[in-house]
């Protein structure tokens, strides 16, 4: 689903403000994607990308819980497309200019509603003046430079997008039922600035995912574990850094084992931290649990371990994003005992993107 | 927690877990209609869940697992067809690997791995070797044996055999066959483990349920007995070392009776043979583990691993195989496979000195068995078999085992009955040494088994040693044992055992009379210590067996008859003698008497006077002295008689000497018809109708009067005792005499004598009435009549001589 059709049959759908309280409506509003802020908006507002037709589009889950399809870009990519602002019927849109951005945004569980941008590309498009037709602005962002992926975690959402802002920036809509405690976002924000009106202000969200070479370097997680007189295990994972799908394969052998295990699992979980110092916030999220084992092992059993990480919502590992948060990816073997007592041990993986991936 | 749980509720969970299988089996039936591989998954994977319960007994799982078997054919069916869910096999096969429990996932993996292979877009070894390792994470017994046994079901048409569509360049049959061992293996492990989950209490229970698993480990053997190019080579250095390795190494009793068992079962023949030595070494391997476990659970009796069994029943198979073909015979000679077998078995028994020696025993009868049927030509082999088994016998105390002795027997009988000759088992130094150890009933037994194989292969037994090993074999019968209660045989047992025995001595025969003359002075030494009961028995034919060889000796003629030659009629009659004289003394008088006689006429047929009267002097002294019973004299006294007519010996004074002792004793019989009849027999000893025959028709005569006389005396007594007349037939019998000698041409005997006693009888009939009488004799004396007028009519010389009677 493209903007460009849900700009055209805006009209029809439009909502007045007063209407917001009705949530209803209000999902409407954010699976469009589209915010309004006027309270009888002059114009419609479009934003499409130069190659939006080929252009590969990836899911990406709202605030909502719904999942839109964004376009991607890579980093170093040029950004470029067309901002078409159709006034309405017998409406003529006067402004003081017209821009569009290409914003870089985190926004923080801790700091709900406050968007850091750390990317800001601004292209002005047109000088002061008056629209009365359909008027179409070609802009480009030649070779951006967006060091990190969009991220839409339980503590950050990076997000990239590009903005208009038409009239009353009505972000605050953002904070209705948003669950998601960090944003990482890239967005295109069109601005066509006006004066005592108030500016009338369009986003279109991209996704931005980079590509990791692959590492020069990747030793295998291999270790010896145990509980004297009670457990000894020695787990290895084959390599300590995987592409998101990659299947991680090693073994798990017990040297000795005086308990009564009931089954043992590898767990994916996800650590994000935000904030720094006294402030650092850490939530832990398990992604996946896959069973490796059931019933108890003797001494000398060596269980294998084959996990496909296709199957689980994985980003790379990010660390320290601009100084704001970190995203660290862990494997957890766990050995649960008849009385359901939980023997783990953790070890961090990385997680990078490969490019040879089709997405 | 499966263990406290009654019958009731485990039924209870079964029917749980089916109606769980069946509520998801129908929404996959839904997603497989609607091709929804998505669908498919969940719920396939969701059904299969339910096969995670711990809660069930083997037996109740395996009621659920067969319920989703079948629901995993269908889903089988439904991945072969990649129309249906539109994904290569390969994507398939990682996409069922998402699943995120183990057991369903590995279900899954299984099914969709076997339409992998079925594709050949992978090397069948890559895939079975993935599926074997992967299963791997199933740890919990049972399950892990339900899971590899389904792996074994679903790969069995898809090894890369010698002949299969999936044996290629990159698969060959050691790869099916690695599979396989893996998967043997594992689970034999995972059955292993059972006995150690769970408390001790219920071990009992927990071995049966074992039990009813194990064919789910032995079908693993099954399959590799079947692989089509397993030859002997790849047999001999992967199969049976990995096989052994584990059978040896999983210190299980239960599983290494099993496993061995199958081992021996489903492997050919051959490949037996040749690796016996392996197997072999595995098998007194055996027990070692069996015995540490015991320490653990010290209240609980464990069955050591039968290893006899197992080797027993490599034994017959190998005995079996042996005997199937002449043509594999010189396979057994080319593995020395006697010596190896011998030497395992002693070391088992070496090595296990808690076993029973009924045990021992078992081992030795197949051992025995197996030589036989493969080397009917060591003899040297059977000896040293049952030298072991002496040593092993000697080390306990006396053996009272009945099922030992059973045994004991049975490994003794073998050779008899493989040889169908006694001749050769007596060769054997160590058979007697191994009778020794029976008791005495076993001990006779056994002897009658002996006795018997001869008998029914009319096996003849030819050398004094021979018959000395033979008779020292079965001392049993012939003597008295130490400390047997005689009163408690039986005497119909005891009555056919010595008739055996007696059949027995008939058996013993060499033509060679020097060689036939030691086998009697053998035999005759051992039955001369069997005590009176025996002796009756005994005696006759060891007298016959002398007499035919005296008759041998005479037909033979006196041309053998040399200085240093000992087997002469003299020397045996001698014998004889002693012989005999010892059964008198039993007392056995008549026997002896009889045995006398008959020896007596052996020595008038042989010419030997002396000898003759001496056995007719020791006759009547017994006689005289030993026989008192009438009715055994009257029996006696015609024996003497009839042998002394035929003798023709003696010279003038002896025969003088004994015709008149025995007129005499016949005339001193106690009841008057017997002394008649004795004494107008006698009158035949006057008369021998032969053509030196002594012919002394007036002593005839005067027998036959003497007759006339105490029949006359006898019916006199008859009449004066009971009113009634008396004999007439006595009269009618002694007329036959008459005639008799008439007929032959006694000069004395007159037709008016004749005439005269046909009136004497007919006088007699008519001076008494009694119609009783009359009837009696009439058909006796008619037919006498009749006969006298036949003769008549007949004409001729005998004619012209009875024309002169005149009736």
């Amino acid at each position: 689903m493209s903007n460009n059709t849900t700009g055209l049959s805006g009209p029809t759908r439009l909502q007045p403000p007063n209407n917001c309280q009705n949530l209803r409506r209000l999902d409407r509003f954010l699976r469009y994607n589209y915010l309004r802020g006027a309270f009888k908006p002059a114009c419609n507002i479009s934003i499409t990308f130069t190659d939006g037709k080929n252009r590969k589009q990836v899911p990406v889950k709202k605030d909502n819980g719904q999942m839109v399809m964004n376009p991607l870009f890579h980093s170093q990519e040029t950004i470029a497309g067309n901002v078409c602002i159709e006034p309405y019927q017998g409406k003529k849109v006067e402004h003081n200019g017209v821009k569009v951005e290409l914003l870089g945004q985190i926004e923080m569980y801790f700091d709900r509603g406050n968007f850091y941008d750390f990317t800001s590309l601004v292209r002005e498009l047109d000088v002061p003046g008056e629209i009365y037709e359909n008027k179409a602005y070609p802009f480009e962002f030649p070779t951006v430079e967006m060091p990190y992926e969009t991220y839409n975690g339980v503590n950050v959402r990076l997000r990239y997008l590009i903005m208009f802002v038409f009239g009353i920036i009505s972000e605050t809509i953002l904070n209705f039922a948003s669950f998601v405690f960090v944003i990482f976002r890239y967005v295109l924000k069109v601005t066509v600035t006006r004066g005592y009106a108030g500016s009338i202000v369009e986003y279109q969200d991209f996704v931005v995912r980079n590509y990791s070479p692959l590492p020069p370097i990747n030793n295998s997680i291999k270790m010896e574990v145990g509980i004297e007189d009670c457990l000894h295990i020695e787990f290895e994972y084959n390599k300590s850094k995987y592409h998101l799908k990659d299947v991680i394969l090693g073994k798990v052998y017990f040297l000795l084992v005086r308990i009564k295990i009931k089954n043992m699992d590898l767990e994916i979980r996800r650590r994000e931290s935000t904030g720094a110092g006294a402030n650092t916030h850490v939530e832990t999220e398990t992604l996946a649990k896959f069973e490796l084992m059931d019933g108890a092992p003797v001494r000398g059993e060596s269980i294998p371990v084959r996990l496909f990480l296709t199957p689980y919502d994985l980003t790379p590992t990010h660390k320290n994003i601009n100084n704001k948060f970190s995203v660290k990816y862990y494997l957890n073997l766990v050995l649960v005992d008849e009385e359901d007592r939980r023997y783990f041990k953790q070890q961090e993986i990385t997680l990078y993107r490969l490019k040879d991936e089709s997405s | 927690m499966r263990r406290l749980a009654g019958v009731e509720d485990e039924e209870k969970w079964l029917a749980e877990g089916i109606a769980g299988i069946q509520h998801t089996a129908f929404f996959m039936h839904r997603a497989l209609d609607a091709n929804n591989l998505r669908e498919v998954l969940k719920y396939s994977a969701l059904m299969l869940s339910e096969l995670r319960t711990s809660k069930l007994s083997p037996q109740k799982y395996y009621d659920l697992y067969m319920r989703a078997f079948d629901e995993l054919r269908q889903l089988e069916v439904f991945f072969k067809d990649e129309s249906r869910h539109g994904l290569p096999v390969v994507d398939l096969y990682e996409l069922v690997q998402h699943a995120g429990n183990i057991l369903p996932r590995m279900y899954l993996l299984c099914t969709v791995g076997s339409v992998y292979i079925k594709s050949k877009q992978a090397p069948s070894k890559d895939v079975l070797k993935d599926l074997v390792e992967m299963c791997r994470g199933v740890q919990h017994p049972i399950r892990g044996l339900f899971l590899r046994s389904y792996l074994a079901q679903v790969s069995r048409d898809k090894l890369p055999e010698i002949g299969s569509e999936y044996e290629g360049d990159a698969n060959t049959v050691m790869d099916a066959v690695e599979f396989v061992l893996q998967n043997f293996t594992e689970m034999n492990k995972l059955w292993v483990r059972i006995q150690h989950q769970g408390p001790g209490t219920v071990r009992e229970k927990q071995e049966k349920e074992r039990n009813e698993l194990r064919d789910l480990v032995g079908k693993n053997l099954h399959v590799l007995g079947q692989i089509e190019g397993v030859d002997l080579e790849m047999y001999k250095e992967t199969v049976l070392p990995r096989v052994l390795e584990q059978v040896v190494n999983c210190k299980d009793e239960l599983a290494q009776y099993y496993l061995m068992e199958c081992i021996i079962q489903v492997f050919p023949d051959e490949y037996h043979l040749q690796t016996l030595e392996t197997l072999l070494a595995a098998c007194t391997q055996l027990m070692v583990g069996g015995l540490s476990d015991l320490s653990v659970l010290p209240l609980t009796i464990l069955p050591t691993v039968d290893t006899k069994i197992v080797l027993t029943q490599l034994m017959d198979r190998l005995s079996n195989y042996a005997a199937s073909s002449p043509d594999v015979l010189h396979e057994f000679l080319q593995v020395e496979a006697f010596a190896k077998l011998s030497n395992a078995i002693g070391k088992v028994i070496d090595t296990q000195i808690e076993m029973p020696i009924v045990g021992a025993m078992t081992l030795f009868v197949s051992l025995l068995t197996f030589t036989l049927r493969v080397h009917p030509d060591r003899l040297d082999y059977v000896d040293q078999i049952l030298g072991a088994c002496v040593v092993k016998l000697s080390s306990v105390p006396k053996l009272e085992d009945a099922r030992a002795m059973k045994q004991v027997v049975a490994l003794l009988s073998a050779p008899l009955e493989k040889y169908n000759d006694i001749v050769t088992a007596l060769t054997l130094s160590n058979y007697p040494r191994v009778m020794d150890h029976l008791d005495d009933g076993t001990n006779k037994v056994m002897a009658m088994l002996i006795i018997q194989s001869i008998m029914k292969n009319n096996s003849c037994i030819s050398t004094a040693d021979k018959v000395e090993v033979l008779f020292e074999l079965i001392k049993g019968l012939i003597k008295d044992l130490d400390g047997t209660d005689t009163e408690e045989l039986d005497e119909e047992d005891f009555q056919e055992e010595q008739n055996s025995v007696a059949r027995l001595i008939h058996m013993l025969d060499n033509e060679e009379p020097e060689e036939m003359l030691k086998i009697i002075c053998v035999v005759r030494k051992h039955l001369m210590t069997g005590g009176t009961r025996r002796l009756p028995f005994t005696v006759p034919p060891l007298v016959f067996s002398a007499l035919r060889l005296v008759r041998q000796l005479d037909s033979q003629g006196g041309d053998i008859t040399g200085e240093e030659v000992s087997a002469t009629p003299r020397k045996i009659f001698q014998i004889l003698n002693q012989t005999i004289e010892v059964l008198s003394s039993v007392p056995c008088p008549e026997l002896a008497l009889r045995l006398y006689l008959q020896c007596a006429e052996a020595a008038s047929d042989c010419d030997l006077e002396p000898a003759a009267y001496e056995f007719f002097t020791q006759a009547f002294i017994l006689y005289e002295e030993e026989i008192a019973d009438s009715k055994a004299q009257v029996t006696a006294i015609h024996l003497i008689i009839g042998t002394l007519q035929r003798i023709n010996v003696f010279g003038v004074e002896n025969r003088d000497t004994l015709t008149h002792k025995a007129t005499g004793y016949s005339a001193r019989l106690l009841k008057k018809p017997d002394q008649c009849r004795a004494v107008y027999a006698c009158s035949h000893l006057f008369w021998v109708d032969d053509i030196d025959g002594i012919k002394d028709g007036e002593r005839a005569l005067l027998c036959l009067r003497r007759a006339l006389r105490i029949a006359n005396a006898a019916q006199q007594m008859s009449n004066a005792t009971r009113g009634s007349s008396g004999p007439v037939t006595l009269f009618v019998e002694i007329l036959n005499k008459y005639i008799y000698f008439y007929e032959k041409g006694n000069p004395h005997i007159t037709p008016s004598d004749i005439q005269s006693l046909i009136e004497l009888i007919n006088t007699e009939m008519q001076s008494d009435d009694n119609g009783n009488r009359r009837t009696h004799s009439d058909p006796f004396f008619t037919s006498t009549l009749r006969y006298i007028r036949f003769q008549k009519q007949k004409g001729g010389l005998i004619g012209d001589k009875y024309d002169l009677i005149k009736l």
